[in-house]
């Protein structure tokens, strides 16, 4: 039953960084874009809907101010700056999207101040339920592993059967090719970066009853995104899902059961120790192990 | 190169000479964070040392004093670079204000080799406790194991017979389960270091739950208790098992974003806004009226530290040059502390009562942390047997 | 943004005069500095100015890969921080009369702390650079950066050595008739340690070695077909560079008296990106700029605002959105005789 739970929480942990990795692949993949300012969106989600939250008391308006309020932020910052740096090598764009991170740290900083921010859970959602005798699983967090594969099914469907989603999948092989074809790039850009918005928006307002909401949030959440984004290969949403699902399963596997390996071998205080801070490193060798196995990563062909 | 730093020569000049000016008031240093997560203790820390000179009326022990306030990012480096510029430009003996032990294993060593004194609102790593102990390094505070060990002796009284232990994979977090379990006279059944950035503890949880403890033992400060208790709850372990925690896992800000996560939590702190002494009231009051949110533990250490750096400021006549004489009218710890008892311990680290806390639902609605009883009195820490000043 | 910095290398005669010029009157002004600090009142400044010198070591030698080789490294911290670690256990070791795993004994030499940080750094870099090189482009980023938090957690949990609170050393390092102690002799020292990394840098780059690694960061193809083959140039790049970074890194910490994990975090891997990309990459002054110009610009703004990070934001938005290639490249349209 344990294994099984903790198998459980892999998928919701793995399905909570697949909704950050979707936006920051595409963005990535297609626009060619590194864009640091992706944690702040994440963010800006969990501000907008704790704010509402506040306000209104509503758990579902709270989401949609999430969406929204990224969203927008997303295409604000496309616009302002994001859009002239497309031209640039990618050291220019970390450059300023790590600007941006600091602007939109502090702004947040000085609009809510330093306190972390309270959202309640929908009470519909608090409780657990036994899932199977013995296994007893929050509600809420089986909701966002089902509005993961929602998102992860609603993504997958336009990208292999609409137009813009034949774009985003040449975009991702050959930017030039998508540019040839007299395709409005800017137009298609702004969606993009508004779409993978949306999604950090979501991850953020989804995090904000189980997290802190507090500024440095997004920076937490971040790294692992990117890690999640590398493993898969960049640019495939297929990747980001199961990167993510792999990484999530993997570091709440080594976190549940390597310290109990280890206790075997060794005294139980070191064991603990060296168990936590191996666990610490799980994820990034698995990403090293892949990168080295397969060099551009999991779903992309390499070349 | 060269336009940078001659502008920021003439900057730095006109700062230092727009200072020197104003010299009448003694200066204090103060470095703090105020930036990041960590941001909201330094801010705590900050706005209530400014209280206190306010209410002396721009005063502390009778001396004009003037407070420089400085954010040092939690970055070691950086606090370093402030301390040495407050040291060595604006000529400032008398610093105090860090939050995070490893901006003070950095700064704290420069403050003292220079003849400066620093008095500890916050951090007291066990670095500077025992053999490490120096003659112009004092704290308010406490010493951080003293945090846990209280902790463990809660749970005793709580008449807990086994216990689980959760904290981060760093020092303090190790102190931390060390110093719970040095009180603690029950079974561990399980110890779990989590990661420094983890923000989802499913994992962590259903091993508690397997684990079938009687009470739960938590050291996640700041945001990462927020998390921790919200889905603790959610997991529904709230109601199964009890959790007694120190002071840092739950603080008046946290307990805000924690909300009915928190109910029926046990504390142990050696402060408490429900405190019935006339210091304490005369801060709250002050503090609510000045401030429009709750003070933390942090707050009410800071003000402490400003009202004993007061009280030694009032023995030596306003002057600071002689630590000797300094540290004599510090070490009498002549005012009224918030949290009542108070007197330095033999590495100048605080000696004083400990108390058992809950969080409870008033009529209202609204959660409090409440006062429940003393669990150990004049206790000082384990390491001031190896000090010898 | 480089291949100007490419261009420059036959400038006009004037042109070339007047660079002298300039150069000469930033190294004397570098050399002055201690006593215009002191002459102003700012004795701090001195301080300050020694964290510059030693943040443009290491960002001079994150140029070299990043700049002149076109490895966009997101982990180079790391060795930044193991060369701090090495001169802090050294000094460790030394306080506690015990031996490092048993048998390397601890020192307080300076001139046993510094080789044997950029030996170990190197070591680290040729290890980390033998996997890392094999990816590129964006994998390659994200690979040293997965290195540097392995690497960085490694010390998290290092119990001994002070784990997250960080390694303590009481005193400095010390030389032979020198004092260490001694703030204005300490910025010498990191000014010579600066001014060697500096000759070595430029020797490099203006070396068929240097020449190669430029034609490979724009061709990589043109250079395989010249019969170049690029892993080992790159991999010996990165142990280079990896030494210099371990070289600040104990120079650091023998100025803070201080290392801790902060010192391999990823956002001190960013910092040092910022300083070369900020200055100019794959120019030789830009590190030395953009490490002046970040250190500088944070130092002052945490002392004007507690919202230091506002206008911190908004410099480093405007420069890169209106420079193209850096401060070098801004002061470089404002110098005449521009070819």
């Amino acid at each position: 039953m344990l294994v099984l739970e903790q198998i459980l929480n892999g998928i919701q942990f793995g399905i909570a960084l697949f909704l950050m990795s979707a936006g920051l692949t595409l963005i990535f993949g297609i626009m060619g874009v590194i864009n640091l300012t992706h944690g702040s969106l994440y963010m800006v989600g969990a501000y907008a809907a704790a704010l509402v939250a506040a306000k209104t008391g509503s758990a579902l308006l709270a989401l949609v101010a999430g969406l929204a309020g990224a969203a927008v932020a997303g295409i604000v910052i496309e616009a302002l700056v994001i859009r002239r740096l497309y031209a640039r090598d990618h050291l220019d764009q970390v450059l300023a999207t790590f600007a941006l991170i600091l602007i939109i740290n502090q702004t947040a900083t000085m609009l809510f101040g330093r306190q972390p921010l309270f959202v309640a859970m929908p009470p519909a959602l608090s409780h657990s339920v036994t899932l199977l005798p013995g296994l007893v699983y929050p509600v809420y967090r089986l909701v966002v592993i089902a509005v993961g594969l929602v998102v992860a099914l609603g993504l997958a469907l336009p990208i292999n059967r609409t137009r813009i989603g034949m774009l985003v999948r040449a975009g991702a092989t050959s930017r030039e090719m998508v540019r040839a074809l007299g395709v409005d790039i800017r137009l298609l850009y702004t969606i993009i970066f508004g779409l993978g918005a949306l999604l950090a928006g979501l991850a953020g307002a989804m995090a904000a009853p189980i997290l802190a909401v507090q500024v440095g949030m997004g920076e937490q959440i971040l790294i692992l995104a990117f890690v999640v984004v590398v493993i898969g290969g960049v640019g495939s949403i297929r990747g980001a899902f199961y990167g993510a699902l792999l990484a999530g399963l993997i570091d709440t596997m080594l976190r549940a059961f390597l310290p109990g390996l280890l206790r075997q071998v060794m005294a139980g205080s070191n064991a603990d120790a060296l168990g936590g801070g191996l666990s610490s490193m799980g994820v990034y060798l698995l990403m090293a192990i892949v990168l080295l196995v397969r060099p551009k990563g999991l779903f992309v062909r390499q070349s | 190169m060269r336009v940078t730093t001659i502008v920021g020569a003439l900057t730095a000049a006109l700062i230092g000479a727009t200072a020197a000016v104003a010299q009448e008031p003694l200066k204090i240093g103060l470095i703090t964070t105020l930036s990041g997560p960590g941001g909201y203790l330094g801010q705590d820390i900050r706005d209530a040392f400014n209280l206190a000179v306010k209410m002396q009326g721009g005063k502390l022990g009778g001396v004009p004093v003037s407070v420089l306030v400085e954010d040092d990012g939690l970055k070691p480096g950086q606090g370093k670079q402030i301390a040495d510029k407050m040291l060595k430009n604006d000529k400032i003996k008398l610093f105090t204000g860090i939050v995070f032990s490893n901006v003070s294993g950095a700064v704290v060593p420069d403050i003292l080799d220079a003849d400066g004194i620093y008095v500890s609102p916050n951090a007291a790593p066990s670095t500077f406790s025992g053999k490490g102990c120096q003659k112009n390094y004092y704290v308010v505070s406490w010493q951080n194991d003293a945090l846990h060990e209280t902790a463990g002796q809660n749970a005793n009284e709580l008449g807990f017979k086994s216990a689980f232990l959760i904290a981060p994979n760093y020092q303090a977090g190790k102190d931390a389960l060390a110093g719970f379990k040095r009180m603690f006279k029950g079974k561990i059944l399980g110890e779990i270091y989590t990661k420094l950035d983890q923000t989802d503890f499913s994992a962590e949880l259903a091993q508690v739950r397997a684990a079938k403890p009687e009470m739960v033992f938590q050291f996640q400060p700041g945001g990462l208790g927020i998390a921790f208790l919200r889905q603790y709850q959610q997991a529904g372990l709230n109601t199964e098992i009890p959790m007694v925690v120190a002071e840092p896992s739950l603080d008046a800000i946290t307990l805000k974003a924690v909300g009915e996560a928190a109910l029926g939590l046990n504390v142990t702190s050696h402060w408490n806004s429900d405190f019935d002494n006339a210091a304490n009231k005369e801060f709250m009051a002050a503090w609510t009226k000045e401030y429009n949110r709750p003070p933390t533990y942090y707050a009410s250490q800071s003000y402490d530290a400003a009202l004993a750096i007061g009280a030694a400021l009032k023995g030596t006549g306003g002057k600071v040059d002689d630590t000797e004489a300094f540290r004599k009218a510090m070490l009498k710890a002549d005012f009224k502390s918030v949290r009542g008892n108070f007197k330095f311990g033999p590495n100048q680290h605080p000696v004083q009562d400990w108390y058992a806390l809950k969080v409870e639902k008033a009529a209202d609605g609204t959660l409090s942390l409440n006062t429940k009883r003393k669990i150990i009195s004049a206790y000082g820490d384990s390491f001031a047997q190896d000090c010898k000043l | 943004m480089s291949s100007e910095a490419i261009a420059q290398t036959a400038p006009a005669q004037p042109a070339l005069a007047l660079r002298l010029i300039v150069a000469a009157v930033i190294v004397a002004l570098l050399i002055a500095l201690p006593f215009i600090g002191k002459a102003l009142g700012l004795e701090s400044f001195t301080g300050l100015a020694t964290q510059v010198l030693i943040y443009a070591i290491a960002a001079m030698s994150l140029n070299l890969i990043l700049g002149y080789g076109g490895m966009v490294s997101f982990g180079h911290a790391a060795f930044f921080g193991v060369g701090g670690y090495a001169a802090g256990i050294l000094y460790f070791h030394f306080a506690d009369k015990s031996d490092f795993l048993g048998f390397i004994p601890g020192s307080n030499a300076l001139l046993i702390a510094l080789p044997v940080a950029m030996l170990v750094s190197g070591i680290m870099a040729a290890i980390i650079g033998a996997f890392s090189l094999r990816t590129g482009g964006v994998q390659f980023i994200m690979i040293t950066l997965a290195f540097a938090q392995m690497l960085f957690f490694l010390f998290v949990s290092l119990q001994t050595y002070g784990g997250d609170d960080g390694l303590i050393m009481r005193r400095r390092q010390i030389l032979p008739y020198l004092d260490t102690r001694d703030g204005t002799t300490f910025y010498y020292i990191a000014l010579a340690m600066l001014a060697a990394w500096f000759v070595l840098t430029f020797c490099i780059v203006r070396s068929r070695f240097g020449f190669v690694l430029n034609g490979m960061r724009q061709n990589e193809a043109r250079m395989a077909a010249m019969g170049y083959a690029p892993y080992p140039y790159k991999l010996v790049a990165f142990i280079i560079a990896g030494m210099g970074a371990g070289l600040a890194g104990a120079l650091m910490a023998n100025y803070l008296r201080f290392a801790s994990p902060d010192m391999l975090h990823w956002t001190k891997s960013g910092e040092l990106m910022m300083m070369v990309i900020l200055g100019g990459a794959g120019t030789l002054f830009g590190p030395l700029l953009g490490a002046t110009a970040l250190v500088l610009l944070e130092s002052f703004l945490t002392a004007y605002t507690e919202n230091w990070q506002l206008p911190l934001g908004i410099i480093l938005l405007v420069i890169v959105l209106f420079s193209h290639g850096g401060l070098s490249a801004l002061i470089r349209r404002f110098m005449p005789g521009k070819p």
